[in-house]
């Protein structure tokens, strides 16, 4: 099968920035995605935990 | 509708969504390995070489991007006509993945086009109307950003994407009119040959799944944000 | 005068008072089909080709340039508010609107364009296309235009985004009318074209105002 990936023929100029842009395009995304989820969680933690010492007698 | 409704509780809305992530985060992975392996094991053609495996990567972005705009579209109406709360936190949500999927379709759609009709780009009814399509993401975007009140943009947002959607036929059919270049639906009209069809159907559910994943986490991030600030303002 | 009619002749009177929009956008529509020219030679043959093309989306453009102070004004000094309340319906107002901004701005455009058009040797015959194409489609313009400045009323910096969200949704008006003046030179009927463009303008005025009318509300509400 590996060689089936690096003989990719004629062509293979087209199809490996296709696939590399698209690898990119969606790797990216789903880094951005979950630092964007962890970066939120953090910061409701801390707020949390700010207002759980304000509460406290 | 009611059922709708009880999910729009943004706490249900964590719960169930932070159950099913797991398995459909897994789903998107296992299917895109699954398609990715039966795309290079296809055999090559004579005439076009491997360039079907740039299909097998166009066609799922440009139908992703599709749908995601119907799903903002559907969202958008929930939002105006039944006021469902996480509506339009979902739409809004949706956006920037379907600009990113719809810039995705046009770059590999250009690098597939090259070699497949000779040309980078052409201006027929599909490639055109995608491309007003990444368009009417951005503009829905900036409408966002540019209003400050959020329930005021959430609905002039929703009347946008509404208005979008009833073009975007229009758009198709006026383009369509105009110009014919593009690949015919091979998929329904079952030209696609069964060795192609599976690995392609493969990659359209694996990006799909992806999408479906990307957006749950997003909507959940947007959720988090909204409590945080909730918090800061109590302060 | 029912209350429909008073309202288009005041809007009316507000754009064309002062130099307003007619005459900017008359100006905006000369200079783009002075300036393409300009930018791409001299070929008389060339340009005639693309006359039906630049000067459609010439006055697309110039009659965009006023959209933004459709609803801005009156939302500005309070009068929309009186409008939203007044007996007339707010779509009905929101169709008079569209019909003062066309009649200020994509009439007068209507009728430059035979002289432009001049400009890039465009055959009589073919003149005649682009005159009914755009008598046909300026209103759609305008009607398509109102739900983008009723969208963005209140923003700082709306005048950036209006044309962002509208020139997606008006593509099919360029196409079928700048299709029926290709039509004409090609030596087909622009029947098709113009019919199809008819339809879309027609559809254009008759559902834009309900969501302008809409957009107002939320805008007037929040």
């Amino acid at each position: 099968m590996f060689d089936q990936i690096f003989n990719l023929g004629p062509y293979s100029s087209f199809i490996w920035p296709a696939y590399g842009v698209s690898a990119l395009a969606l790797a990216g995304a789903t880094v951005w995605t979950l630092a964007a989820w962890r970066g939120a969680k953090r910061r409701l933690a801390a707020l949390e935990d700010q207002q759980a010492q304000k509460d406290k007698p | 509708m009611q059922f709708l409704f009880r999910y729009a509780n943004p706490a249900m809305f964590m719960r169930l969504s932070g159950a099913v992530l797991p398995y459909v985060a897994a789903a998107a992975v296992l299917t895109l390995a699954a398609g990715l392996y039966m795309g290079f094991n296809v055999p090559p053609d004579y005439q076009q070489g491997m360039t079907v495996l740039i299909m097998f990567i166009h066609v799922p972005a440009a139908s992703v991007a599709m749908s995601a705009y119907g799903a903002i579209a559907v969202c958008s109406f929930l939002s105006l006509v039944w006021r469902h709360p996480l509506s339009d936190t979902a739409a809004r949500a949706a956006a920037p993945l379907g600009a990113m999927f719809t810039a995705l379709g046009l770059i590999t759609g250009a690098l597939w086009g090259k070699p497949m009709w000779g040309t980078y780009w052409v201006w027929d009814a599909r490639l055109t109307s995608f491309l007003l399509l990444l368009f009417l993401y951005l503009g829905y975007m900036a409408l966002w950003n540019a209003i400050e009140d959020e329930t005021r943009a959430a609905r002039a947002t929703a009347v946008l994407a509404l208005v979008g959607a009833v073009n975007i036929p229009i758009i198709k059919f006026s383009v369509d009119w105009w110009n014919t270049l593009h690949q015919g639906e091979s998929i329904m009209t079952g030209d696609l040959a069964p060795v192609f069809l599976w690995p392609l159907l493969t990659m359209m559910a694996g990006y799909m799944l992806l999408f479906i994943t990307l957006w749950l986490i997003r909507i959940r991030t947007a959720i988090v944000e909204r409590r945080a600030r909730n918090l800061m303002q109590r302060a | 005068m029912s209350a429909f009619s008073a309202l288009l002749v005041r809007d009316l009177k507000l754009a064309t008072r002062g130099g307003g929009g007619a005459a900017l956008a008359l100006g905006f529509f000369a200079l783009v089909a002075t300036l393409v020219p300009l930018g791409i030679g001299a070929d008389l043959a060339l340009l005639a080709k693309v006359a039906g093309g630049v000067l459609w989306v010439g006055a697309v453009l110039a009659a965009l340039l006023s959209l933004d102070g459709l609803f801005q004004g009156d939302y500005d000094d309070g009068s929309l508010e009186l409008i939203a309340l007044a007996p007339l319906s707010l779509e009905l107002a929101s169709l008079a609107k569209i019909a003062a901004h066309w009649l200020s701005t994509g009439l007068p455009l209507t009728l430059l364009s035979p002289l432009l058009a001049l400009l890039f040797n465009l055959s009589p015959g073919a003149t005649a296309v682009l005159f009914v194409s755009l008598l046909l489609g300026t209103p759609a313009v305008s009607a398509i235009g109102a739900i983008g400045a009723s969208l963005t009323l209140s923003l700082r910096r709306g005048g950036l985004i209006l044309p962002l969200i509208i020139l997606p949704l008006l593509s099919p008006a360029v196409i079928f009318g700048a299709g029926a003046v290709a039509a004409k030179l090609d030596g087909f009927a622009p029947s098709g074209a113009l019919g199809l463009l008819g339809a879309f303008s027609l559809a254009a005025v008759l559902l834009s105002p309900f969501a302008a009318a809409a957009s107002v509300r939320l805008n007037l509400s929040g």
